[in-house]
């Protein structure tokens, strides 16, 4: 019989994969004070196989691997969950990008991490102000970064509430200091906007 | 943004340059700091770690203590992502405790700041274990923090802690206990204006009014309580009645991940306490009506994993599940038929209720969804639906990969031995995918399931050796090939027609690699050997001096040998005929101690000691091991003989009481262990205060009882724990010595204490029973310091009686029976009647003398086929007597016969290699 999994080690990855199936963001996790793998807590209290911290998936050979074989069911479509053995992936494709969160196959309740994998995506949604696509991801990826940390922790589930994780994530101040108004910039700014009007008249 | 520009000339390039970033690591050293560029530069080396660049411990720590200096700037928006940086690098890094001051500032109560709970949860990563103390005020306050973001990092940082000083973290039992009962989670209060420093960002107002509304520290505190109470099962109990099951105050809990790990905790508790199984079961049922799907998910799974679960106990879990394979949800859906179609494997009369609703998931757009369900049908479906199934198998084997057709496939091969009459269509199926495109997995599992049918199904052999033949005529895979013509050579011999197999194998020969020749020859040879007819022996014999001239040494050689075993007779016996073989973890071990020890390499191994196994009880362990490890949807295989899995595992056990026995000083005089018993004997219940188990040890001259002592109570440490055996009075041992246990307590789990005997007369076998008393120093241990109190009181425990007799004198071992028996007939041998009226039939005698004796039954005589008569044949060695070196055989035949009135009667006749064997068996009754 399996054992149920009595801690909170839940999640083994967080991955965000573009439609040629890179990398645009990929957390595979481990339960931090652990000396090897699948011992101590995450194996007293039945993690269960391909769990985070269970070994498996550690070295870049490997995720690069697991990855391809997730992308290779994202692209032949049917259905957003799968199981992978030992791993069960669930799967969002929004625009051109997966959204991916993988946990141990035995020992998961899918609707748990299908509930983490929504909070995780509707905060980005909120943070990017609904515009899901890689371009926009790469450009608020300080965001993205942190709403996932705020998400997950080390294979933790530590927030399922969208609004509430995209509250917890900060945006960059402006640099006053940086800024700089003087005759100079003031004249660049208004040299290019003079080019940038000139050029719309004569498309027109 | 000052990367911005960068991505649209060279898209992803930049991001991917390290040199460059720890080349601009640099802005972490100007003054004034510019949090904009910085968090930048942050996000990208975050970035960089997470598409898979390594950084060397080096430039790691460098980096590190470059980020440090960014504690300086106060902007907000940077500090959080300092300490994502500081999460990310601290497993790489060198020294990153040093920076705990800094981030101690952080985590100041009363800071009314958006990172104190990213402070808090870095600070997690970069402490050591001695460090913990000192930041324990910090957590307990936290723990308890109004805002539900700080309590949950404080909660799940705790965690992460608790295995570098789980003695400090039990002490915040009482603050996780608050967090669990928290009233009402409150907003992110009035702080919250100031965590939104990003003026940046218009509208930050709005998300003033957000505050987590998930409860889910509820969720963290009970995995913390989980962690600090693990081995105190009472405490466990006593938590989920007062959460759950008992009503009261069963609102408390809101958060549904929180009630699931309450369901996992309720179904730990019954599964180990039979007493709350009832209020626990009820408890799980009243959770499928839950408002959470998750929730009635996770409580169907529990109830359909409970121990020895009953149909009756069913009917509610599987109608609800009935309901979630109508959802609209993939993943619901999933999860539904996954808990179904692991319960088909125990239950599938219960399942086959909803065959329906499985049959509509069949067409389902999420395949991984419509082989479960396909897979369930195969195992709940009844005969006749077998036809209609396999017909929509077949159409949908094209569009599914490899590892969801190996799953079907062995639902198949446990279909084919359920329905051993469908034979021909599944076997049509399996040949038809065999030809199929496909990996070595997914061949090896079909191949694997025609082998198993050929095994259990004797009606299909010669039509699936047939299609075997076929598949390797065009076959890929050196390792199918090569197991494919050693099956041929066993199997094929016993066929009608079998001369027809010899031209596939012989092709085999003129077309393969080396690899496959060889395995070809020795299948041809065991065609030459097995069938009795001149004319094929002398064809065999021919097609063998041909491979004399292979360029392959192996495949010469083998032919050579098998040449010369066709010519002799005798030889056939041993080479092809023999059906045992070496119990493989003793011959490794007795080879290891072997090559270990310089003094014993002057004599030759000797391999009579090691004891044999029947093949059929090696390929039972093996396919024990296969179908263990097919975890998804794994197919109930018959379960092997129940006497040959026994054995084997018993004979690994062995092995490593070997090595344990060997870090005893004490007993290094005693030289190697002769045997050890197979399995501790239980002394008391598995529920009692004390749990004790015994092993025994035999030695040359003595006898050694290895005790397994394991404290239950949670409070209590037992100091110099011994055990006081008496034997009866004509045992014939004298003790020697004690070895206690110093300190034994709830947490260190099992200690051994060794009592020591020496045989007054090591030539004969000392029998005799002993009653057995545990005696120990108790003491309480102070709840608030953890140490145990300086006064104790003696105590002693009265344990089970235990027996020493024949069987601990006698290893299980396989031979021939019928020619042994023969070769013994001039050696010690002895004939007796007993009646035995304990016995209630025939079955019961068998089992009872197995478990005396400790001797292996051999071919199948262990289960009696009549009623009145029958004959049990045995066979064991006995560890050697004083003078000699080797363990000698020993026979048993049993003859019984059974009536109604005078219960079993036994006529025993033993035949040993020496007298005092065949007196211990006889003397055993």
């Amino acid at each position: 019989m399996t054992l149920s999994n009595l801690s909170l080690y839940t999640v083994t990855a967080l991955l965000i994969l573009d439609t040629e199936g890179q990398r645009v963001l990929a957390k595979y996790y481990n339960p931090p004070h652990q000396s090897t793998p699948s011992t101590g807590i995450v194996n007293d209290l039945g993690v269960g196989q391909g769990g985070p911290g269970m070994g498996g998936l550690i070295s870049l050979k490997e995720q690069k691997a697991f990855e391809k074989s997730v992308f290779e069911k994202i692209r032949r479509g049917g259905g957003e969950i799968h199981p992978l053995p030992p791993h069960l992936i669930i799967t969002r494709t929004i625009v051109d990008l997966h959204f991916i969160i993988v946990g141990p196959l035995s020992s998961s309740n899918e609707l748990m991490l299908n509930q983490t994998l929504s909070a995780f995506t509707d905060s980005v949604h909120l943070l990017l102000r609904g515009q899901i696509e890689k371009r926009n991801v790469l450009e608020g990826l300080d965001l993205v970064l942190l709403a996932a940390d705020e998400t997950v922790d080390d294979g933790i589930i530590l927030e399922t509430d969208a609004a509430a994780i995209a509250a917890r994530v900060s945006r960059p101040k402006a640099d006053t200091t940086d800024i700089v108004i003087n005759e100079q910039t003031l004249l660049n700014a208004y040299t290019s906007f003079r080019d940038k009007v000139s050029q719309r008249i004569q498309q027109l | 943004m000052s990367f911005k520009k960068d991505e649209e000339a060279g898209g992803m390039s930049f991001y991917h340059d390290k040199s460059t970033i720890l080349q601009e690591a640099r802005v972490f050293n100007e003054s004034p700091i510019s949090p904009r560029k910085c968090r930048a530069l942050l996000t990208r080396i975050v970035y960089l770690l997470y598409v898979g660049e390594t950084f060397s411990t080096q430039e790691a720590t460098t980096l590190f203590f470059g980020v440090t200096k960014l504690f300086q700037h106060k902007d907000a928006a940077l500090r959080q992502m300092v300490y994502l940086v500081i999460k990310e690098l601290s497993t790489i890094a060198e020294d990153v405790i040093m920076v705990t001051s800094s981030i101690m500032k952080d985590m100041q109560p009363n800071l009314e700041v958006v990172y104190r709970p990213n402070a808090i949860r870095a600070l997690a990563r970069i402490i050591d274990a001695q460090s913990v103390q000192s930041v324990e005020r910090f957590f307990k306050s936290a723990l308890v923090d109004r805002s539900s973001s700080i309590s949950s990092a404080s909660l799940v940082s705790s965690y992460h802690l608790f295995p570098l000083s789980p003695s400090i973290i039990k002490r915040w039992s009482n603050e996780a206990q608050e967090a669990v009962n928290a009233k009402s989670v409150s907003s992110f209060a009035s702080s919250a204006s100031s965590y939104l420093s990003g003026g940046g960002s218009g509208g930050s107002g709005g998300y003033q009014a957000v505050a987590s509304s998930s409860y889910i520290m509820q969720y963290h505190a009970l995995g913390l309580l989980y962690l600090i109470r693990e081995k105190d099962r009472m405490a466990i109990t006593k938590m989920v009645q007062q959460l759950g099951s008992n009503g009261k105050s069963n609102n408390i809990i809101k958060n549904p991940m929180a009630m699931c790990m309450l369901i996992r905790f309720a179904r730990k508790v019954m599964d180990e306490d039979p007493n709350v199984r009832k209020q626990m079961h009820e408890y799980l049922e009243s959770l499928l009506r839950h408002k959470s799907e998750m929730v009635n998910i996770e409580a169907a799974r529990a109830i359909c994993e409970m121990r020895d679960v009953q149909p009756g106990d069913l009917y509610r879990t599987v109608a609800v599940l009935q309901l979630f394979m109508n959802s609209p949800k993939p993943v619901i859906k999933f999860a539904a038929v996954k808990t179904l179609n692991k319960l088909a494997q125990i239950l599938p009369q219960s399942v086959a209720t909803v065959n329906v609703e499985l049959e509509n998931l069949i067409t389902d757009s999420n395949r991984s969804i419509a082989t479960y369900a396909i897979t369930t049908l195969l195992k709940t479906g009844n005969e006749a639906s077998v036809d209609r199934l396999m017909k929509q198998i077949s159409s949908f084997m094209a569009d599914i990969t490899d590892e969801f057709k190996i799953i079907v496939v062995d639902a198949i091969r446990s279909l084919c031995l359920k329905f051993p009459g469908k034979q021909a269509i599944m076997l049509s199926f399996l040949s038809g995918v065999l030809r199929d495109e496909g990996g070595y997995d997914f061949k090896h599992a079909v191949v694997e399931a025609i082998f198993d049918m050929i095994k259990f199904i004797k009606d299909c052999r010669e039509t699936a050796l047939a299609h075997l033949c076929e598949f390797i005529e065009d076959c890929e895979f050196t390792k199918l090939s090569v197991r494919i013509l050693h099956l041929l050579g066993i199997e094929g011999p016993k066929t009608r027609n079998p001369t027809k197999f010899i031209r596939y194998i012989y092709n085999r020969v003129v077309l393969e690699n080396a690899v496959v020749r060889a395995a070809a020859v020795s299948s041809l040879a065991k065609f030459g050997v097995c069938i009795d007819d001149k004319a094929v022996m002398k064809s065999v014999n021919v097609l063998l001096r041909r491979c004399l001239d292979d360029v392959d040494d192996e495949v010469r050689d083998r032919a050579a040998m098998y040449i010369k075993v066709l010519e002799e007779k005798s030889l056939a016996d041993v080479f092809v005929r023999e059906e045992a073989t070496f119990s493989l973890g003793q011959l490794e071990e007795q080879l290891v101690s072997y090559v270990k020890d310089e003094t014993k390499h002057s004599s030759a191994f000797d391999v009579s000691s090691i004891p044999r196994v029947s093949k059929e009880a090696a390929a039972a362990e093996i396919a024990q091991a296969r179908s263990s490890a097919l975890d998804i949807a794994g197919p109930s295989t018959p379960k092997p003989e129940s006497s040959a899995q026994a054995s084997t595992s018993a004979e690994a056990q062995s092995s490593s009481y070997a090595s344990q026995l060997a870090a005893i000083p004490e007993l290094e005089s005693y030289g190697p262990v002769l045997r050890s018993s197979s399995k501790p004997v239980e002394l008391t219940e598995s529920e009692t205060e004390y749990v004790v188990s015994a092993v025994k040890h035999i030695f040359k001259e003595h006898v050694v009882f290895q005790f397994n002592v394991s404290n239950t109570i949670p409070d209590t440490v037992l100091e110099q724990v011994a055990v006081i055996m008496n034997p009866s009075p004509d045992s014939g041992l004298t003790e020697d010595f004690i070895v206690p246990i110093q300190s034994l307590s709830a947490a260190s789990g099992t200690g051994v204490v060794y009592v020591s005997f020496t045989r007054d007369d090591p030539s004969t076998y000392a029998a005799g029973t002993f009653s057995c008393t545990l005696k120990f120093i108790s003491k309480e241990i102070d709840p608030n310091s953890g140490e145990p109190e300086e006064e104790g009181y003696d105590d002693e425990y009265q344990v089970e009686e235990l027996d020493l007799g024949a069987g601990d004198y006698i290893t299980p071992t396989y031979v021939t029976f019928s020619s042994e028996w023969d070769k013994l007939a001039e050696s010690a041998s002895l004939t007796e009647t007993f009646a035995l009226s304990s016995s209630e039939s025939l079955k019961d005698a068998c089992k009872s003398l197995i478990e005396v004796l400790n001797m292996l039954p051999l071919g199948g005589t262990e289960t009696p086929t009549s009623n009145s008569v029958h004959t049990l044949n045995l066979s064991g060695l006995v560890i050697p007597t004083n003078g000699n070196d080797k363990s000698s055989k020993v026979l048993a035949r049993c003859r019984m016969t059974y009536s109604p009135g005078s219960g079993v009667t036994l006529e025993l006749s033993v035949r040993a290699e020496n007298e005092q064997g065949a007196r211990l068996v006889m003397a055993a009754i």
